[in-house]
């Protein structure tokens, strides 16, 4: 389903743990718990010798963020998370990476 | 050789293998017991649990071990672990793996996998264990060196037993098993972290509007029973004189005939019990989650009442009804702050109310006086034995009219798949139970169809000389799917009868374990008597009428209010 407006929807920034399992640790709650992720951006967080990650995810889920975030902070491997607003976020500046007339 | 592991000071370097380490550190956890099936990539664990002080119970199927240690989790409260090899072993374990992640039971799952060179080229019981376990586990591990598991170990215990508990698993390579490293020091054993720290006033805010309440109800669960509050809940309602519903997993935690009891609410609760519900102006939810089969259809539950939340498990709170006051808390510490001082209060009239609908909706315990009716089996089990037996149960009709009719009464003794509802649990849970509390009689009751899921395990049971009892109420059916088809699809009756019958008590002879019938009894009562009473393992087979129904009944997706059938 298309997303109404993307400038509203939510933007969660984490710290996790890197590890090879910590990716399908986030992606697979927010599919068994059937939340829609519109987006992912994961790096290595420098000067962390390789240890944490910053994970930031897109989502279209104006009526269960709350509840979300609570599960995804239940997680072993994140280590804090938070609420951004779309507006200047990752996503933001990366949109025309993801239009199709662009050949990025 | 003295066994240097156990000592928690820094020793001469001891040169062990993955295996022994993994060994070493579930005997300093305390692990006593561990139940499992060996195949190939677990050959290293096996070499190494041989020579060491833990027991090893040869399940005849990983589920079947998987539920063993689950029994004895449920029944003591402390982390248990269980063994299986990869590919088919692991597969083998999940579903009791996902059990105990529904009923948060701290079960420690540890699996042997094809050596890190074999990964991902489909080898030999290649099966990707660590995103099986992923979505059914509180966290688990596939651990890429023996060293790893220095702290794996420990904080799979630190997890299991934390906050709100719950199932961890571990993957292990073989290559990481057979891996020799040097220790020079043990790790700190893991236990499980504080609970959440909260406001003492908060405490007092909830007491004051409790008490301005009118007509409060305390809901229940299995919080309750892990955190090891019963006494003090029952201080804290008798106190402040309010009546109380128990969950499915709360069960037990006030006795079955405590005047402030009014037993199980939900989907086959009392009729008087989804009624006061009704009527309640405020819900008391205590170490609770309001569970589909407890709320019934969410908007109508408790339409009128103020909710008040307390769980240690934040996501929990809000989730399914949005409280008015919440506490994310151990409601051990809360009710301990709670009772400090307790002022005693009275609510006559609306004790007298609840007594109104009890007098006129009781629950109807039809044909307890007579054993081949499902009520009179299970009282007349329960009058034979006594308040120290532990009591499980398999999934369907025999395990709600176990959870309504026998009488409870103390936390714990109470042992059943609430939140998966897994059929095949009864039998090996027995098993569990047993092995932790050898002294406890440890009784299952059982239907047909769910013992055959795990029937297996009755070679267990004699293998280990176990005083288990399986009670079997027989009625040659899927008796729980039957009783849906007959209510909400027009009697219309499909795949539910058993056309080959089992004979259950040559079934349990022929893997040593005794069978009574008690179809073919002259005194079915004494037989019953002298075969739960006598030690060592029994299948006791009752048939029953497949007419029998579990009453009242709210239909799936219904309100409570609207029950069918158990009318006084």
């Amino acid at each position: 389903m298309a997303i109404q407006n993307i400038r509203e929807c939510s933007v969660l920034r984490l710290t996790v743990k890197n590890h090879p399992g910590v990716m399908s640790q986030v992606c697979g709650l927010f599919s068994r718990r059937s939340y829609n992720l519109e987006g992912v951006m994961v790096r290595p967080i420098v000067d962390t010798d390789g240890k944490l990650s910053r994970m930031w995810l897109l989502l279209d889920e104006p009526d269960k963020v709350a509840q979300i975030m609570l599960q995804t902070e239940k997680l072993e491997d994140v280590l804090n998370i938070e609420r951004h607003n779309f507006n200047d976020s990752v996503f933001d500046k990366a949109s025309s990476f993801f239009r199709e007339d662009i050949d990025n | 050789m003295s066994d240097t592991a156990n000592s928690p000071e820094s020793q001469m370097p001891q040169q062990l293998s993955g295996a022994q380490l993994i060994i070493k550190l579930l005997e300093r956890q305390g692990i006593t017991t561990i139940a499992g099936v060996p195949g190939g990539a677990s050959l290293p664990m096996y070499d190494a649990v041989a020579g060491s002080k833990i027991k090893h119970i040869l399940a005849r199927h990983e589920q079947g071990a998987g539920f063993m240690m689950q029994g004895m989790a449920r029944v003591t409260g402390g982390a248990q672990v269980c063994f299986a090899s990869s590919g088919p072993g692991a597969t083998n374990l999940i579903t009791a793996v996902a059990d105990a992640q529904l009923d948060s039971i701290p079960l420690i799952a540890i699996t042997g996998q094809v050596p890190q060179h074999l990964i991902g080229t489909d080898a030999f019981q290649e099966i990707d264990t660590f995103g099986l376990m992923l979505p059914i586990t509180k966290h688990n591990w596939l651990v890429r060196s023996a060293k790893e598991l220095l702290e794996v170990v420990p904080e799979a215990f630190r997890i299991a037993l934390s906050g709100r508990p719950g199932p961890v698993s571990i993957d292990v390579p073989k290559d990481v098993q057979n891996e020799i490293i040097e220790i020079t020091e043990w790790p700190a054993i893991g236990v499980a972290s504080p609970a959440p720290e909260f406001d003492e006033k908060d405490v007092e805010t909830m007491l004051t509007k409790i008490r301005a309440a009118k007509k409060p109800v305390l809901m229940i669960g299995g919080g309750i029973v892990y955190s090891g509050a019963s006494a003090k809940l029952r201080e804290f309602a008798e106190k402040m004189d309010i009546p109380t519903v128990q969950t499915f997993m709360g069960l037990g935690i006030l006795p079955h005939e405590h005047e402030l009891s009014l037993g199980m609410l939900g989907m086959h609760g009392a009729r008087c019990t989804n009624y006061m519900l009704e009527e309640c102006d405020m819900l008391v939810g205590l170490g609770v989650r309001f569970d589909d089969r407890a709320t019934g259809k969410i908007d109508a539950f408790c339409p009128n009442a103020e909710i008040i939340h307390v769980d240690i498990d934040k996501s929990e709170i809000g989730k399914l009804k949005n409280p008015t006051f919440s506490m994310l808390a151990d409601v051990n510490e809360v009710l301990a702050i709670a009772n400090r001082n307790l002022e005693a209060i009275e609510r006559p009239e609306w004790r007298q109310r609840v007594d109104e609908l009890k007098e006129a909706h009781p629950l109807v315990l039809d044909g307890q006086d007579d054993v081949f009716r499902p009520y009179g089996a299970i009282k007349a089990v329960a009058d034979i034995l006594d308040d120290t037996a532990n009591i499980t149960t398999d999934v369907g009709q025999h395990q709600m009219w176990v959870a309504q009719a026998y009488p409870f009464n103390r936390p714990r003794q109470w042992v059943s798949s609430g939140g998966l509802g897994t059929m095949g649990f009864g039998l090996p849970a027995a098993i569990g139970m047993a092995l932790a509390q050898p002294e406890r009689k440890s009784v299952c009751f059982s239907g047909d169809g769910s013992l055959m899921m795990n029937i297996q395990e009755l070679a267990t049971a004699a293998e280990e000389g176990l005083d288990v009892k399986i009670v079997l109420l027989n009625n040659g059916h899927l008796g729980l799917v039957r009783q849906q088809q007959t209510l909400f699809y027009k009697d219309n009756l499909s795949a539910v009868k058993y056309q080959q019958r089992t004979n259950f008590t040559l079934a349990a002879e022929s893997m040593g374990v005794k069978g009574v019938d008690l179809a073919t009894s002259e005194n079915p009562l004494e037989d019953l008597k002298a075969a739960l009473l006598e030690d060592g393992p029994c299948v006791i087979n009752i048939p029953i009428a497949v007419e029998e129904m579990v009453y009242p009944m709210v239909a799936p997706g219904g309100a409570n209010a609207d029950m069918i059938g158990g009318e006084a």
